[in-house]
């Protein structure tokens, strides 16, 4: 292990909100690749036939699983307007620190939107499972 | 004491020449994983149902088997440069970073393949 100095240094830095919407991003991230998994198994499971797809349902709508749901709906929403706002400060846009203040509310209040918006998409689906 | 020179230590432990393509690679898949997963979620919520008949007759399409395909690949390969670049940045140790790595790697391209060959399978028809 090096003795030099090893990157982020999170200790360092006084905490903002703007540092928690670049921590919530990479989070999010580490949850939606978790997500991932689960839209591989459930993909594997339709292609396993009825009675194995009829299996993984039944452990794909447990309780406990649409609370995991509701959390990558989140985790999606949030990665997403977090992730097109990195895309628009690697044009050099919105990178003075005012700037990048208010985008970071920007980005709360649009994820919590589309969040909410989803959501709701998602509990009208769910009512025409049977 | 080692008698090696400071710029005989530093040689061929330079840069690879490869610095920006992890960046870049990052940004193509994520300016191509917002069309593509907004389409996905949209047309996962305007599915008449989840029953099995429902989900193949919607992956018969070939537009929903394309698009993913593109997906699966896509989000895969996003997936596992996210992954990377917090490895690299919380697993200290050359040892265990490689590995951890690696069976990202793995991981990440089984997924990748196993996701292609079922949507492929039910697509084409020859899934039971």
């Amino acid at each position: 292990m090096p003795t030099r100095p090893l990157s982020p240094h999170l200790s360092v830095y006084k905490f903002k909100y703007t540092l928690a919407t670049s921590i919530l991003n990479r989070f999010t991230g580490l949850a939606l690749s978790l997500g991932f998994l689960l839209l591989v198994y459930w993909l594997l499971s339709v292609a396993g036939g009825a009675r194995a797809q009829a299996r993984a349902a039944t452990l794909l709508s447990l309780p406990v699983m649409k609370l995991a749901y509701a959390g990558f709906i989140a985790a999606f929403c949030y990665h997403l307007v977090a992730g097109i706002r990195h895309l628009i400060w690697d044009t050099g846009r919105g990178l003075e620190r005012a700037q990048a203040q208010r985008s970071a509310w920007l980005v709360v209040v649009l994820s919590i939107a589309l969040t909410l918006l989803i959501g709701y998409g998602a509990w009208l689906a769910a009512a025409r499972i049977p | 004491m080692s008698l090696r020179s400071p710029l005989g230590k530093v040689l061929g432990a330079g840069s690879a020449k490869q610095g920006v393509h992890h960046w870049w690679t990052q940004r193509l898949t994520s300016v191509a994983l917002v069309p593509l997963s907004m389409w996905f979620v949209v047309s996962l919520l305007a599915l008449p149902g989840f029953a099995h008949a429902t989900l193949v007759a919607w992956m018969t399409q070939s537009w929903t088997a394309l698009l993913l395909i593109l997906l699966v690949l896509t989000a895969a390969w996003h997936s596992q440069l996210g992954v990377r670049v917090v490895v690299e940045d919380y697993v200290h140790g050359a040892g265990l970073r490689t590995v951890v790595l690696a069976g990202s790697l793995f991981v990440h391209t089984l997924l990748a393949a196993a996701a292609v060959l079922a949507v492929l399978r039910v697509a084409l028809g020859v899934a039971p």
